[in-house]
C-alpha cells in the first residue's frame, strides 16, 4: 500500500466525483422527472414535455452515462495515485 | 400445432437448458459456491445481475402498473434503475475489495460486532424471504396459465429445476443459468413489443415509438394516447396527479431499497478485481435498461390498443364493440381466453349487445351514459397482471411468441428465486453456522451445510407459494422498507465514515428499521393481520406519506441515530479505521480474496 498523504488526496478526489454524480442522479431523476417538470412544460418531446421524457426515459439514460463515467474516470484516478491492481 | 404443445416446446426447451447449464458448472469449494470463485467476467456477471433483479415483478407486472397509471407510476422506472448509481459509486466497489462473502460478514468485521452480524442477518432472511414467496407463487400461476397444469405440480416442477442447480451449482451454477435466463427473458420481453411497436408506430424501436407518430392517425403516439382515454372519462396519461412529495419520497426509497438488496449486492463478490466491480454495475444496467426503456412503451401502446378494441368504430362517439363481435371474431379471441383464468371478466349490465368501456365514476361520463342509457363500465375486471402475459394475443401476434412470453416469465420469476434462496443459504451457512455456532467448521462440511440451507430454504419456499400468507402482495414493501432502513445505510456508513463505532451502528439499524416496521404495520396491520391497522395508504400518519414511501425517512432516521450515538460513546478502535482505509484502496484486492 502506498502512503497515506496519497491515499488520502485519492480519497478525497474520489469523493469529489461521487458528489458531482449524484448532484446530476438526482437532478435529472427528482429535477427534471418530477420537481422541476412544470417549468419544462414548454419544451415539447414527441407528444409530451421534457420532464415526461425524464421520466420514462431519460434519467435511466443519464445513469447509465454517470455509472461508466465513474468507472473510467476511477481507473485512471487509480493508476495515478498508484493504487490500481497490479 | 397447438398454443399448448407450442407452450410446452418453449418452455421445456428452455428448462432443459438450465438442467443443462447445472451438470457442467459444479460448485466445488465454499468459495464457487458463495462467489463462483470469483471469476466471473464483469459484462457476464451483469446479465446475471440484471436477471437476478428483475424479476416477475418487472416482467410481467411493471408495464401494466404503468400503462393504467401514466407518468405517476414513472417511480418505478426511475427507482428500480435510479439505486444502481448508488450500488457503483457508494457499495460495489468497496465490499469486493473487502473480499468476504456475505454482505452481513462485512457489517460484522466493519462494526466489530457480533451483535450488528446478526441484526444484519436477521434483516437479510426476512427481506429476501418476503420476496421470494412473490416468485414462487408466480411460478405457480405462470405454469398454471400457459402449460394447463395445476398451480401445485407447475410450483412443484419449478421447485425441483431450481433445486438442481442453486443445490449443486451455488452462486456458479446460479450465475451462468441467469445469464441463459436473462437472455430467455428479454428476448421475451422484446419481440412482442417491437411487432407491437411496429403496427402502431411504424419503428421498430419500442422506446423510439413511444415518442414517435402514431402511424393510423398521424398525430404523436401519446398525443393519441392522451386524447383516447381523456375520451373514456380516464385521467390524462402524461400528466402529473400524483402527491408530489410522496413521489418523490417512493422513488428515493426504491433506488435505496435497490442498493441495499443483499442478493443483489453479493453478486459483486463474483467478479475479478474492484474495477470489474465498478464496470459490472455499468453493464447490469445496461441489461436491465433493456427492458426498462421497453417497458412504458408496451404499456403506453397496451393501453392504447385496448381503448380502440373496446371502441372500434371512430371511438365514445362511435358504437362500441358488440357481444357478437367478442365471441366470434378471432381478434377478440384472448378475451375469452383470459375470462377464463378470472383476472378478465366483462358483463352487459343494460342488455343493448355491446360492451361500453368507459369511467363511470367521472360526472362527464355519467352524464353521457344516462342520455345514451349505459349502466355503468361493461368491463367489469382488467388484471393489470395480465397485460404482458395477453400482450401478443391482443397485438395478433403468431403462436410462438405466446410461447416465448411463457418461457420468459418463468425465466424472470426462477432467477430472482434462486438469488434470493443463494442470499438465505450463504446467511444461513457462513454468518450463521460458520460465523456464530461453529466457527471451526471445515470447509467442506460447511459447503454440505450450505447446501442443506439451500435445500431447506426451496422446501420452505415451495411451501410458503402453496400456502401464500394473505399479505404476501403487501410484503414487497416491507422487502424494500428493510433493505433501505436497516442495510444500505449501514454499508455507506461502514465505508464513508471511519466516526461510526458499534454501538452507533447497531443503534442505527435497529431505530431505522424499527420506525420503518412500526410505520407498515400502521398501515398495513400488525404483521399484516387485517384490521389491525390504525391508518391507510389512502390517508397516512404523515401528511401524504404512504407506508410504501417510507423506507426513504427510515434510511435517514438510521444515519441520524448511528451518528449521534457513536458522537457520545467510545471511538473506533484503528485496526478497524485500518480496515476501513485499506476497504477504500483497490490495491491489493487478490490476496484479499480467500480467509
Amino acid at each position: 500500500m502506498s502512503d497515506n498523504s496519497s491515499n488520502d488526496a485519492y480519497w478525497k478526489a474520489n469523493v469529489r466525483i461521487i458528489l458531482i454524480s449524484l448532484v446530476i442522479w438526482a437532478l435529472v431523476s427528482f429535477g427534471f422527472g418530477i420537481l422541476l417538470r412544470p417549468m419544462l412544460a414548454g419544451i415539447s418531446v414527441g407528444g409530451s414535455d421534457l420532464g415526461f421524457w425524464f421520466a420514462q426515459q431519460g434519467s435511466i439514460l443519464v445513469f447509465l452515462a454517470l455509472i461508466f463515467n465513474y468507472a473510467w474516470q476511477m481507473n485512471k484516478l487509480d493508476i495515478a495515485h498508484g493504487v490500481d491492481e497490479e | 400445432m397447438s398454443q399448448f404443445a407450442i407452450n410446452l416446446l418453449f418452455v421445456g426447451a428452455s428448462f432443459a437448458l438450465y438442467i443443462g447449464i447445472a451438470i457442467w458448472a459444479r460448485a466445488g469449494s465454499t468459495s464457487e459456491f458463495y462467489a463462483a470463485g470469483r471469476g466471473v467476467h464483469p459484462v457476464t456477471n451483469g446479465m446475471a445481475t440484471a436477471a437476478d433483479w428483475m424479476s416477475a415483478a418487472s416482467f410481467i407486472s411493471m408495464a401494466g402498473l404503468i400503462a393504467f397509471t401514466g407518468y405517476d407510476n414513472s417511480s418505478f422506472l426511475m427507482g428500480w434503475t435510479g439505486g444502481y448509481v448508488l450500488l457503483a459509486l457508494l457499495l460495489a466497489p468497496y465490499l469486493r475489495k473487502f473480499g468476504k462473502f456475505t454482505v452481513s460478514e462485512f457489517i460484522g468485521d466493519r462494526f466489530y460486532s457480533p451483535t450488528a452480524r446478526i441484526v444484519a442477518v436477521v434483516c437479510l432472511i426476512v427481506a429476501s424471504t418476503t420476496y421470494v414467496i412473490g416468485q414462487m407463487t408466480g411460478v405457480g400461476v405462470a405454469f398454471g396459465r400457459f402449460l394447463e397444469v395445476s398451480n401445485t405440480a407447475g410450483l412443484l416442477i419449478g421447485a425441483c429445476v431450481v433445486f438442481a442447480y442453486a443445490v449443486f451449482g451455488g452462486m456458479k451454477g446460479v450465475t451462468y443459468t441467469q445469464v441463459a435466463q436473462y437472455c430467455v427473458l428479454i428476448t421475451a420481453y422484446t419481440i412482442p413489443a417491437v411487432f407491437i411497436s411496429l403496427q402502431l408506430t411504424g419503428t421498430p424501436i419500442p422506446a423510439l415509438g413511444l415518442f414517435g407518430d402514431h402511424v393510423a392517425s398521424g398525430e404523436p403516439l401519446l398525443a393519441k394516447l392522451d386524447a383516447v382515454v381523456t375520451e373514456l372519462g380516464f385521467k390524462e396519461y402524461t400528466a402529473h396527479h400524483a402527491d408530489t412529495l410522496n413521489m418523490v419520497l417512493f422513488t428515493l426509497s426504491l433506488m435505496i431499497g435497490t442498493a441495499g438488496l443483499p442478493h443483489v449486492i453479493m453478486r459483486f463478490f463474483t467478479v475479478p478485481k474492484v474495477s470489474d466491480a465498478r464496470w459490472s454495475a455499468g453493464w447490469t444496467l445496461v441489461f436491465i435498461a433493456l427492458l426498462y426503456l421497453t417497458a412504458p412503451a408496451v404499456g403506453a401502446m397496451a393501453r392504447l390498443n385496448i381503448s380502440e378494441l373496446m371502441w372500434p368504430n371512430g371511438g365514445i362517439s362511435g358504437e362500441a364493440v358488440t357481444t357478437e363481435q367478442i365471441a366470434n371474431d378471432p381478434e377478440y379471441d384472448w378475451m375469452a381466453t383470459w375470462q377464463k383464468t378470472g383476472l378478465l371478466d366483462w358483463e352487459d349490465k343494460n342488455g343493448d349487445g355491446k360492451i361500453q368501456f368507459y369511467n363511470d365514476k367521472n360526472e362527464d361520463l355519467q352524464a353521457m351514459a344516462a342520455e345514451k342509457g349505459w349502466e355503468g363500465n361493461e368491463l367489469t375486471k382488467f388484471n393489470r397482471d395480465i397485460l404482458v402475459l395477453a400482450n401478443p394475443e391482443i397485438a395478433n401476434l403468431p403462436s410462438w411468441v405466446i410461447g416465448l412470453v411463457a418461457a420468459g416469465g418463468l425465466a424472470a420469476a426462477l432467477s430472482t428465486a434462486a438469488g434470493l434462496l443463494l442470499a438465505i443459504s450463504s446467511a444461513v451457512s457462513h454468518d450463521l453456522i460458520k460465523g456464530a455456532i461453529n466457527p471451526s467448521i471445515s470447509e467442506k462440511n460447511e459447503l454440505l451445510s450450505a447446501r442443506i440451507a439451500m435445500g431447506v430454504a426451496i422446501a420452505v419456499a415451495t411451501w410458503l407459494g402453496l400456502n401464500p400468507p394473505g399479505f404476501a402482495a403487501q410484503t414487497v414493501a416491507l422487502a424494500f422498507g428493510l433493505a433501505a432502513a436497516s442495510i444500505f445505510p449501514a454499508l455507506m456508513m461502514g465505508i464513508f465514515s471511519t466516526k461510526i463505532n458499534n454501538t452507533g451502528a447497531v443503534a442505527g439499524m435497529l431505530a431505522g428499521l424499527t420506525v420503518t416496521l412500526v410505520y407498515i404495520f400502521l398501515h398495513k396491520g400488525w404483521l399484516f393481520i387485517p384490521g389491525t391497522n390504525s391508518f391507510t395508504d389512502a390517508d397516512p400518519l404523515l401528511g401524504t406519506i404512504k407506508s410504501t414511501s417510507f423506507g426513504a425517512i427510515g434510511a435517514a432516521v438510521n444515519f441520524a441515530v448511528a451518528y449521534i450515538v457513536a458522537g457520545m460513546t467510545k471511538e473506533t478502535p484503528a485496526e478497524i479505521k485500518a480496515l476501513v482505509e485499506s476497504v477504500r484502496v483497490p490495491r491489493g484486492a487478490g490476496a484479499a480474496q480467500d480467509h
